[in-house]
């Protein structure tokens, strides 16, 4: 069969040519991400692995860590945990932070979006970037601006409450009750990017869906929950995601209103700071590292339960 | 005009001063920074001063200053000034009619409101410099912002471009942990860390904050990512088959072409560094001189935090350049906030 092999030749010629550079781009593609493989393995897998390392240890960081410099203590650092005083309440107030925080993190941006995308304003664009200038502001600064306008006597939010008729307004960062919803006054600061990938999936929505609704004789509350609210399923719980993130994390404004020990009377004490505080400022890392696990693990079930929810209740258009 | 056109005039102007009313409370704490800011310390310690930053105001009267208030009289209220004070009655001059000389006016002058003038100083900004050394800390967070954006778009670039256009095995699984990496909240790396550049005599240095930049983020990647799937691949083909090699390809292909992401990237890392307070505080700790603005205002609140003038003008100060930079590119800052929430 002449015919066949003058065919196949050129075919058993090209098919090496084709695996090398198919070797070739495999080979590019893993030199291009190198810079995050190896920055993965240096700065988030081996140092994850030795903080569950020094969980087990009793290294305090004033000394340079080394062989004879700790001792393993087995699950002391865990037994501890069920001991120490600080350890439940800062989760309190971690959690206080995040049941406040995280449902005013899902409405307000949402309801920000609703407004910059209704057809009705006028200036769109003006209201889409004065609602996300906060976002860009500091988190130091946003503290201060806060600290003051929150005042007990000169803040302007008392100030307007008593103009109101409320003769006791809240004495919000001296206040052991009301500090932490005054976090969260702080925290609507900065809705800006969640804002902003709502109003993007507010107007993805397919207006055909509106249309067809209209012809049904749907009334706006029931297309809004009937349609849009599904159809922007995804954003909101991207959204979420990071709100639950974000709370687990958060201390920085925290430790800037009430120092080290979260004041007033340790009602600042958020779960981060006390890690901090054992780390960083009474060096005690092998016990601080049980703190910092108890982050990650309470961070990471947390995210997967909301994923878990999501496959029921997320509308993921075209997905699998 | 239409019913139909005046039906959506009402509701323009409905929803429109809705929104008015939203802003003015939302942005009602920069208000009340910038009025604070510019209030003179003097005032601040007056009872029912205005909100506003304001002096008291006076009538100069025969070479002397003399304060005015506004005066209840038969013919409305009239501003007058105060010559001299007595309980139940006071001598006044009227700024109007000084020629008519000093009049005695019944009435307590205590119940009396005092005029006001806006009147901003600046006497808190050159406070707030000084006792901040804000050039430093502007300086120290310029360097650091400088430098670690250069790390962290070269990298980003590099890693997004084989994220987006390599076929190579693996590349799904690697993706998913590069977002996965979101999630790793920073307490539970940052001891080993801490250890870590503590033996390599990093600690007390600026090197913890810059290198990690070089090695690539999550949410840069992804951003870059997204962005260079958008660009169609002809472009790079056929640069290739000229013989480019993909790193030139990159180079003079790719990256022209996004410079709106790289530019989202830019702005984010920036407002990052200006932002991060934990990384600073854990590794420049006594070190003053190093620190970058965050830190350096941080430790400024603790022990000034009481000054409300004098906080607020560091607080205008602080958020003064993110704010502007923002308002210069917000286009490419928001399409970039965009591209990361959005396109899962």
């Amino acid at each position: 069969m002449p015919n066949a092999t003058t065919v196949s030749t050129p075919m058993l010629r090209t098919k090496p040519k084709i695996s090398a550079l198919r070797r070739r781009e495999v080979i590019w593609g893993y030199a291009f991400l190198s810079p995050w493989v190896v920055g993965f393995f240096l700065f988030s897998l081996l140092p994850i692995a030795m903080t569950i390392f020094l969980t087990f240890t009793d290294y305090k960081g004033t000394t340079e860590f080394a062989p004879g410099n700790f001792n393993l203590v087995g699950l002391d650092n865990y037994a501890r945990l069920l001991t120490d005083q600080y350890a439940l309440p800062s989760m309190g107030v971690t959690l206080k932070f995040a049941l406040i925080g995280i449902p005013l993190g899902l409405i307000i941006p949402l309801l920000f979006a609703l407004l910059v995308n209704s057809k009705h304003l006028f200036g769109a664009n003006f209201f889409r970037t004065f609602f996300f200038l906060p976002t860009v502001i500091p988190v130091v600064a946003g503290t201060i601006i806060f600290g003051g306008v929150l005042n007990t006597q000169t803040g302007w939010i008392n100030l307007a409450l008593k103009a109101l008729g409320l003769d006791d307004p809240p004495r919000w960062f001296s206040d052991p009750f009301w500090a932490v919803p005054a976090l969260n006054l702080l925290g609507i600061w900065a809705v800006g990017n969640a804002m902003l990938i709502l109003l993007a999936s507010l107007q993805g929505v397919p207006t055909e869906l509106y249309e067809a609704a209209t012809v049904d004789g749907a009334n706006p509350l029931s297309k809004f929950w009937n349609i849009t609210i599904p159809m922007i399923s995804p954003v909101i719980f991207y959204n979420l995601t990071l709100g639950l993130i974000g709370s687990f994390q958060y201390f920085v404004p925290a430790m800037l209103i009430g120092g080290r020990n979260g004041d007033p009377q340790g009602s600042l004490l958020f779960f981060p700071l006390h890690f901090y505080r054992q780390a960083f400022v009474f060096s005690d890392m092998g016990y601080a590292s049980v703190l910092a696990l108890v982050i990650f693990v309470v961070t990471l079930s947390a995210t997967g339960v909301m994923f878990f929810f999501a496959q029921r209740m997320v509308y993921y258009a075209g997905g699998d | 005009m239409s019913k139909r056109f005046l039906r959506h005039l009402t509701s323009t102007t409905g929803v429109t001063f809705l929104g008015l009313a939203v802003m003015l409370i939302f942005l009602m704490p920069l208000g009340y920074m910038l009025a604070t800011a510019f209030k003179s310390e003097s005032q601040a310690t007056v009872q029912n001063a205005p909100l506003w930053p304001a002096a008291a105001a006076t009538f100069n009267f025969q070479g002397k200053d003399y304060p005015l208030y506004n005066v209840p009289t038969d013919q409305g209220t009239k501003q007058l000034a105060l010559v001299s004070p007595y309980r139940e009655d006071s001598d006044m001059v009227d700024p109007a009619n000084p020629s008519a000389g000093v009049f005695n006016v019944k009435g307590r002058w205590r119940v009396w409101e005092p005029v006001y003038t806006f009147s901003p100083t600046l006497e808190n900004f050159s406070k707030a410099w000084e006792q901040v050394s804000f050039g430093l800390l502007f300086r120290n967070t310029f360097l650091i912002a400088i430098i670690s954006t250069i790390g962290d778009l070269i990298s980003c670039i590099l890693v997004a471009y084989g994220f987006a256009r390599f076929r190579i095995p693996g590349k799904n699984i690697l993706f998913l942990i590069v977002m996965a990496t979101i999630l790793l909240p920073p307490q539970a790396t940052i001891i080993p860390l801490f250890i870590l550049f503590n033996k390599l005599g990093w600690v007390g240095t600026w090197l913890p904050l810059l290198v990690p930049a070089f090695f690539a983020n999550a949410y840069d990647v992804f951003l870059l990512r997204q962005y260079l799937m958008t660009i169609p691949r002809e472009m790079d083909e056929a640069a290739m088959i000229d013989g480019a090699s993909p790193l030139r390809t990159l180079i003079s292909v790719i990256v022209p072409q996004a410079i709106p992401a790289i530019t989202a990237v830019t702005l984010f890392h920036f407002f990052f560094v200006w932002n991060d307070y934990f990384g600073p505080l854990v590794y420049l700790v006594g070190k003053e001189n190093l620190w970058p603005i965050s830190v350096g205002i941080g430790a400024f609140v603790t022990t000034y935090g009481t000054h409300p003038g004098l906080s607020a003008a560091t607080a205008a100060l602080t958020l003064v350049l993110p704010a502007l930079m923002f308002f210069f590119a917000q286009r490419q800052f928001m399409q970039g906030v965009v591209i990361t929430g959005v396109e899962k």
